[in-house]
């Protein structure tokens, strides 16, 4: 085995431009074997392109890539697929996963993998595949299919593909993501375990959390160029922040204390079943009020997805009912929900919230195009739609080339505050006080971003808005929100004031335990 | 080792010009690869573009309209079933039907033709007021008969590339049956065909060619559909249904309702293709109503990127060819598939073109390999 602290990836000034971007400007970055080295920076910094480069995605504009792996000295290498990667040693595991849902996982590890036999002997396959999981404490079964596995232990798969294809350099694009905080944790140790088995761990993050958590070193990114490589250890949130965007960053939203107006929405025991026909929701029963935020908390699929859907009219509850500013609206159409001031940031964003091929004047116009001015009778007026995304653009700072360039080609974050404009402006357009849906709205964006989305929450909230917000960070949750409610296997286990809880104690609800009756309120 | 690497990258911000230059540049390579495809057959390429294009466009500068009137003749039913076919695309409901569609507006149109002067011989009898009523026959029958799948769709999920395929064979089953049996021309000999239309159902024709009302019905339905598609509510929510169902329901668009609306207007520009070619063509119901415009339709629908001005673009070129191709074969003699072979060179070239708009293909030196290099 090497030592772990030689240098096993060097990149040398490496340079990468697509039409009209620079997405790498001469980067130099060093990786060590033994080491996890975290690659941080915005949403749109360059850090996937970078690793793209080198996992042989993309070929890079000027600059070089060396290596040593394989036992060998460090050397240039010119890397043009990621075929030529694998056969250096380097492996990436993307973020949206390259598997094959209806094949085994063993099946999934040998695709495309050298030295495999034209009828490959499964049994040793499988054999190989549990050794190695064994041996790095990735545990999963290789007879099971794809489809059958949660996205953790799909994850485990990728890292075991690059694993079995010998992979000395590992590079995972925001693994933790799609990960429960556990995973996220089991992951870390899985890291660990490969990072003290000399392999060199690559790790891509915009997360500051477990950027120090995990990594040894990190690597700042932004606008496509280096900033720095400094040593994890005696580096804090706020310094690492510092250095992603350039300027101090607020990591407390000012949440001045207001008296809450009349009920916008209120329902009383509704229930809904899942996309499989499960039931997924049971006795929900809360209202929120003009000038508050309600947080909702719990682990994915404790029937929060389903709770969003229900309160905009996309999912019809089996019981129960559901009113809006008064009126009973449990059976309404979408649209009408809509023409009753429900905004909604939805949780997928190119999934629901935007049609991604299309301008973003078609996706601003979505929720207004039945009325003046946008359209008049059937026919809509070209005008009043460019001058109503131009001011949405102006607004919310969203950037874009153009008005008309396709939603898709926007980052993530762009995406985003194109949909807030959008969601926001319909839902005052129709009603003094709406109520607006948030799912997640800061999942995946950065820092700057996730400023944005919450000051505009929040200036929602002052002049009169209804907010549910759901989130998986705590955090978010207890700054933002006035009340949080905690969901568990689709039952609200306890809803109280955000300054009345712990997060001890929303840990536990989350868990599954209803709340103790001294602590509501 | 190949001293070159050609990669494509996509596009993200293609620009506008490429959206002429690309097909341009095909229909250029297109040419050429054929040329090299007739040498081979031993046939003089030059001569047979020569023939081709005396076919489709001969005599057009020396003020001979004749080729340019037979070409827009072949043209008149690509461009309407072809917009039926890109408002459905547009939705991306896959209306595989419009062959059927049309030969059903085809009979409506006739039967309203052979049948209504003599049952209600009140109607004045003029292109006007029989204009008026084929087309409103032939519109709602194909309508109608696109209406089917569009139902079963919206009720039942069921899938609409197999229903509206097969209502096609139906149709033609249906449409075969009647010229040759039930609505037979009883003087007609046996000859396979209705009763020639009485003279005031015909279209007008002009320029004393067989050019007739029907490419002016094809340029209104294309107007018509540029304004459905770029300035109407309805427009809007195919193209977001098209793009992202997910995102329509969303926004609360009624997949119902555009389902059914969508083929509406698709069965019925289909039914005036079918109208245009009896009233405009045979005046009578024959052989011929279903020449395969119904498919060919999805091809300019698709060359055409679903545009209406492009529709009508792209049909009259496909004509042109199709028109070339017949000459060729009378005036050099060759054998019909090599025509066929040309058109589909042409297309092929044109469809594949396309790729070119949508990426940016990069060829560059590959260097010289290190010497520790280890691939």
């Amino acid at each position: 085995m090497v030592e772990a602290g030689e240098v096993a990836v060097a990149i040398r000034g490496l340079t990468k431009k697509f039409p009209g971007v620079i997405a790498n400007e001469g980067v130099d970055l060093t990786v060590n074997r033994g080491e996890i080295h975290a690659l941080l920076g915005e949403n749109g910094a360059g850090k996937s392109t970078l690793m793209n480069c080198l996992a042989g995605m993309y070929a890079p504009d000027e600059g070089h890539i060396e290596l040593a792996t394989g036992g060998r000295p460090l050397r240039t290498v010119d890397i043009r697929s990621p075929r030529d990667a694998s056969r250096n040693g380097v492996g990436m595991v993307y973020q949206h996963f390259k598997l094959v849902p209806n094949q085994t996982v063993a099946e999934n590890i040998i695709l495309g993998a050298d030295g495999v036999p034209f009828v490959p002997k499964m049994r040793d396959i499988e054999r190989q595949v549990r050794e190695l999981a064994e041996r790095y404490g990735l545990d999963v079964d290789p007879t099971a299919y794809i489809w059958q596995l949660s996205v953790g232990l799909r994850q485990r798969v990728e890292i075991l593909k690059l694993l079995y294809r010998g992979a000395e350099v590992l590079i995972l694009d925001e693994p933790t993501d799609v990960l429960t905080p556990q995973e996220a944790d089991s992951l870390g140790d899985t890291m660990r375990e490969l990072a003290a088995d000399g392999k060199a761990i690559i790790f891509i993050s915009h997360k500051l959390g477990e950027v120090l958590k995990f990594s040894d070193r990190v690597t700042v990114l932004r606008g496509g160029k280096l900033v720095e490589t400094i040593e994890t250890e005696g580096a804090d949130r706020a310094s690492l922040a510092r250095l992603m965007v350039g300027r101090e960053v607020l990591f407390r939203a000012d949440r001045d204390e207001q008296e809450t107006g009349d009920t916008v929405m209120r329902c009383r025991g509704v229930a809904a079943r899942d996309d499989r026909g499960l039931p997924a929701l049971s006795d929900i029963e809360f209202e929120v009020s003009s000038g508050e935020i309600v947080g909702v908390a719990g682990v994915t699929g404790n029937g929060q997805a389903e709770l969003a859907e229900v309160l905009t009219g996309l999912r019809k509850p089996t019981s129960g009912t559901i009113e809006l500013l008064g009126k009973d609206v449990t059976d309404a159409s979408p649209r009408r929900y809509i023409d009753r001031g429900v905004a909604h940031v939805p949780a997928d964003r190119l999934g629901m919230g935007l049609a991604g091929d299309l301008p973003l004047t078609d996706n601003f116009i979505m929720k207004r195009y039945r009325h003046q001015p946008v359209s008049t009778r059937s026919f809509i007026d070209p005008k009043a739609v460019a001058k109503m995304s131009e001011r949405y653009v102006e607004r919310f700072g969203v950037k874009t080339p153009s008005i008309a360039t396709p939603a898709r080609n926007l980052s993530g974050g762009n995406q985003q505050k194109a949909i807030l404009a959008r969601e926001i402006d319909a839902g005052t357009h129709a009603v003094e006080t709406p109520f607006i849906v948030a799912a997640y709205p800061t999942r995946g964006l950065d820092v700057g971003a996730i400023e944005t989305v919450r000051t505009a929450l929040l200036e929602e909230r002052a002049s009169g808005a209804a907010v549910l917000l759901l989130s998986e960070d705590l955090d978010e949750l207890f700054v933002l929100a006035d009340r949080i409610m905690v969901l568990y296997d689709g039952r609200i286990m306890g809803i109280a004031p955000s300054e009345s809880l712990t997060q001890e104690q929303v840990g536990l609800m989350m868990a599954g335990e209803a709340m103790a009756p001294e602590a509501s309120a | 080792m190949i001293p070159w690497t050609i990669k494509f990258e996509r596009r993200l911000d293609p620009p506008r010009y490429l959206g002429w230059l690309v097909p341009v540049l095909s229909v250029a390579a297109a040419l050429v690869a054929t040329a090299v495809l007739l040498a081979v057959f031993g046939v003089n390429p030059f001569e047979t573009y020569r023939a081709m294009w005396d076919g489709a466009f001969g005599g057009l500068f020396g003020g001979d309209v004749y080729s340019l009137s037979e070409t827009l003749v072949r043209a008149t039913p690509l461009i309407l079933a072809g917009l039926a076919v890109a408002v459905s695309f547009k939705m991306k409901f896959w209306n595989i039907g419009a062959e059927g569609q049309l030969v059903m507006g085809g009979i409506a149109a006739s039967g309203v033709a052979l049948f209504l002067p003599g049952a209600v011989p009140g109607i004045p009898q003029n292109a006007v007021v029989y204009g008026l009523l084929m087309g409103g026959a032939a519109i709602l029958a194909g309508a109608a008969w696109a209406l089917v799948p569009a139902l079963l769709r919206a009720y039942l999920n069921v899938n609409e590339i197999i229903t509206t395929l097969m209502l096609n064979y139906v149709a033609i089953l249906w449409y075969s049956h009647l010229f040759t049996s039930v609505w037979n021309d009883p003087q007609g000999f046996g000859f396979p065909g209705s009763a020639l239309f009485e003279r005031f159902t015909w279209f007008p024709r002009f320029f004393d060619t067989r050019l007739h009302f029907g490419l002016v019905l094809g340029l209104i339905a294309a107007v018509f559909v540029w304004v459905l598609f770029d300035r109407t509510r309805f427009g809007y929510e195919i193209r977001l249904i098209g793009d992202n169902p997910e995102a329509a329901r969303f926004a609360g668009v009624s997949m119902f309702r555009n389902i059914v609306l969508v083929m509406l207007v698709s069965g019925g520009l289909a039914g005036l293709a079918g109208l245009s070619e009896v009233a405009g063509v045979s005046h009578r119901l024959q052989q011929g109503l279903a020449a395969d415009n119904g498919f060919t339709a999805i091809i300019v629908a698709w060359i055409a990127k679903l545009r209406p001005w492009a529709v009508v673009l792209v049909a009259i070129l496909l004509a042109a060819v199709f028109v070339g191709g017949d000459q060729i074969q009378i005036s050099m003699g060759l054998p019909a598939s090599v025509a066929q072979v040309v058109q589909g060179v042409m297309l092929f070239f044109v469809l594949g073109g396309d790729i070119f708009s949508r990426y940016r293909v990069r060829i560059t030196r590959t260097a010289p390999a290190p010497a520790t290099e280890a691939v």
